[in-house]
């Protein structure tokens, strides 16, 4: 029956790219949304889109996340490789450009980018030259699950320090409430801890001095620091049990339903928790809150600091000039404000998430935008290689394999080999 | 790459030396121009080539992007070895390889000799045991994640039954090793059944009887004729659990990508997350000759000193 259906599916492919071969221009683009009611918008976007320019088609490609990271490079350099490209900015991103794949669409955005936020669009930017469009931001914080703190009668807006966590987290073990779901397994939940309160310590100068291999490098003080910060926490035992078998996608299921008091989430993640819950619930609106990632004593950094990511829609060599002017439509201010209506993302479009409809959301929306320094995810900051690492040794100091020594050691060494 | 190709020239072995004989004592030379060409160069595009190319990038810091430029020597190969992670990977392999022998061919030769007569419901004792093999690898690890999971999992409710909180094995340094063996005892012992089954049926039953009559009993009939002659295809088995275990990647990555702190990593699975996901093409390329130089020491040897008859 399944092998039918595939079929079926495969024969209506066929058909399609038949149909597209009629057309004038074909523009492909590859994404990697799961979430089915966000990909029904965006091909409700290409319609709209094709309607308005006769002539041009657009080609909807999907891969999942892990195996689009695998391909990319193959991708990218075979003949037929898609025209837009999802895009993490950072490391990868320095990559690619370097490798020439990438088309500088400087000129064909123009003063276009003027009206998105500025910070994510300077994201895209290399040596001046703009290599691709910002969709969406986000942040990293806790979030919470009301009741369960009630139970606990903890005050979440009274947690400020990095000891009031610690507090927080010691008050919710004694009341026989596991105060935090993690996805060990996929170790880039757990890196948020050790990068967060890297960039709460140091701040921007820290890494940047990092990345020059001043002050030590990722084996200075403050990333040994932050390891140690984040082995007092681990020591308190805060994560639920088998931590390290679990997949972020579970863990979101756990804290969805009502299992932990708190997850050290991506904003969006607010969404996806509902979705992964049992009773595709999760945890409402009104129970659910946001505390922002606690500063540590002595720490250098701003607290208006955020730590989140920049995800854009990157443009490969020799693609037609249609493909800028359809991820400019995608990013115009009725598709980010459609998007942002159902709180799938942060918009970039200035003035856009004023479409925001929860409150959670537009809280996340006012901290981006009062942040000075938005620190991009270490993983892809740093490039995959280095990336990795960092995932690695955070998640061997949360399983108490590694010491913060090690694992700023471990981290320092990779970054010196390179990628 | 190159681990598939390692196994194709495994594979590939056997055959070669037997056509040769035949082909030229038949003096079929036609046949021979004929139907060597095709499979030479499929062997080479596919496996002589990709072998070649991996030691090539062996020797570069190269991230997949463009051509690889920054020679770097047999740094690669230190940089492998100089990681914890490769070292308890390949560990990992010995162990699979060690329970694979010890446990899972004297499981199999046990069921087989118990199923290869005929009885009612053998033939269907033979299926349940065989089917686990034909299962896809990626949909046994996602079962038995399901299993293994410390809160929703079929072990969860038998331990709870006894009323005691079960363990997250794949979440555990200690026990995501053990947690993966038991899948493969699970997984393969059916098709090492298979094979010594095969072999029983196709044993000349004149030499057990005949030891019958010379008043032997059961146990020496087992262990001085029907053994000895089971030797051709336990070594055969042996062969294939060695080399099965040296491959083994898809059944760890569902289950635990490896983790947690490297202690579930097989050299492949090793390779998978620090060649092919960290864009490291050298750094992967160096473990894929490493792992093809131990699969091709392990066949040549073994052919030379167990398979020689054959």
């Amino acid at each position: 029956m399944r092998f039918l259906t595939k079929l079926a599916l495969a024969a209506a492919g066929l058909t399609l790219t038949l149909g597209t071969a009629s057309a004038q221009t074909t523009v492909r683009w590859l994404h990697l949304e799961q979430n089915p009611a966000q990909v029904k918008i965006w091909e409700e976007v290409v319609r709209r889109f094709e309607a308005r320019n006769a002539g041009v088609k657009v080609e909807m490609q999907f891969l999942e996340n892990e195996a689009y990271k695998a391909k990319l490079p193959t991708v990218l350099q075979s003949r037929d490789r898609p025209h837009i490209l999802y895009s993490w900015a950072g490391g990868v991103l320095k990559a690619q450009i370097e490798a020439g794949v990438l088309e500088d669409i400087t000129t064909g955005v123009g003063d276009y980018k003027n009206k998105l936020s500025a910070g994510a669009v300077e994201a895209f930017t290399i040596n001046g030259k703009l290599y691709g469009l910002p969709y969406n931001v986000s942040q990293v914080g806790f979030m919470y699950n009301k009741d369960l703190f009630a139970k606990a009668a903890i005050d979440a807006s009274a947690i400020k320090s990095w000891d009031d966590l610690l507090a927080a987290v010691k008050t919710l073990k004694a009341a026989g409430i596991t105060p935090i779901a993690v996805g060990g397994q996929d170790k880039w939940p757990l890196h948020f801890y050790w990068t967060h309160l890297a960039v709460r310590l140091g701040g921007k100068p820290a890494f940047e001095a990092a990345l020059k291999g001043q002050n030590g490098g990722f084996e200075g003080e403050t990333f040994l620091k932050a390891g140690e910060l984040m082995k007092q926490l681990v020591d308190l035992e805060p994560f639920q049990t088998g931590f390290l078998g679990f997949k972020n996608q579970q863990a979101l299921g756990y804290f969805g339903d009502g299992k932990a008091a708190m997850n050290l989430a991506i904003s969006h993640h607010s969404a996806t928790q509902r979705a992964l819950a049992a009773d595709k619930k999760g945890i409402t609106e009104d129970k659910l809150g946001w505390i922002d990632f606690p500063m540590p004593a002595g720490g250098k950094g701003k607290p208006s600091d955020t730590l989140g990511g920049v995800n854009g829609w990157i443009i490969t060599k020799g693609a037609p000039k249609e493909a800028v002017e359809f991820v400019k439509f995608f990013i115009s201010d009725e598709v980010q404000r459609d998007l942002a209506k159902q709180n799938f993302i942060i918009p970039t479009f200035k003035g856009a998430e004023a479409a925001l409809s929860a409150a959670f959301m537009q809280n996340v929306a006012r901290n981006i935008a009062a942040s000075q320094y938005h620190q991009n995810f270490y993983d892809q900051d740093l490039g995959p290689s280095v990336g990795r690492v960092v995932n690695d040794a955070t998640a061997e100091i949360a399983g108490g394999s590694m010491t913060p020594k090690q694992a700023a050691k471990a981290i320092q060494d990779a970054f010196k080999q390179g990628n | 790459m190159s681990q598939h190709s390692a196994a194709a020239v495994i594979r590939g072995r056997p055959a070669a030396p037997g056509a040769r004989r035949r082909a030229t004592t038949d003096g079929q030379l036609g046949a021979l121009l004929l139907f060597l060409p095709p499979a030479l160069l499929l062997f080479t595009l596919f496996v002589v080539l990709p072998i070649g190319e991996a030691a090539w990038y062996s020797g570069f810091n190269w991230n997949g992007f463009g051509s690889p430029t920054r020679w770097i020597g047999f740094d690669n190969y230190r940089f492998v070895f100089d990681t914890r992670g490769f070292g308890i990977a390949f560990r990992n392999n010995l162990l699979i390889i060690a329970v694979s022998l010890v446990v899972q061919l004297p499981l199999a030769l046990t069921l087989a000799l118990l199923l290869a007569d005929k009885f009612r419901g053998s033939v269907a004792l033979r299926m349940l045991f065989f089917l686990p093999y034909v299962l896809a690898e990626v949909a046994t690890g996602l079962i038995f994640s399901f299993i293994y999971d410390g809160n929703y999992g079929l072990l969860a409710s038998v331990y709870r039954m006894f009323g005691a909180e079960a363990p997250h094995l794949l979440a555990s340094p200690q026990t995501s090793m053990l947690a993966i063996l038991i899948v493969v005892v699970w997984k393969y012992f059916g098709f090492h059944m298979m094979l010594f089954i095969a072999a029983l049926q196709g044993m000349d039953r004149n030499l057990v009887e005949a030891a019958r009559i010379d008043g032997a009993s059961r146990w020496q009939v087992l262990r001085h004729v029907v053994i000895p002659l089971l030797y051709p295809t336990i070594r055969l088995s042996v062969f294939f659990a060695v080399v099965g275990s040296l491959q083994l990647f898809d059944l760890v990555m569902p289950l635990t990508r490896g983790g947690p702190a490297d202690s579930s990593n097989t050299m492949v699975s090793f390779l998978y997350n620090n060649g092919v996901s960290r864009m490291r093409v050298g750094y992967g390329s160096a473990i894929g000759v490493i792992l093809f130089l131990i699969c091709v020491t392990f066949a040549i040897t073994y052919k030379r000193w167990f398979m020689r008859d054959e």
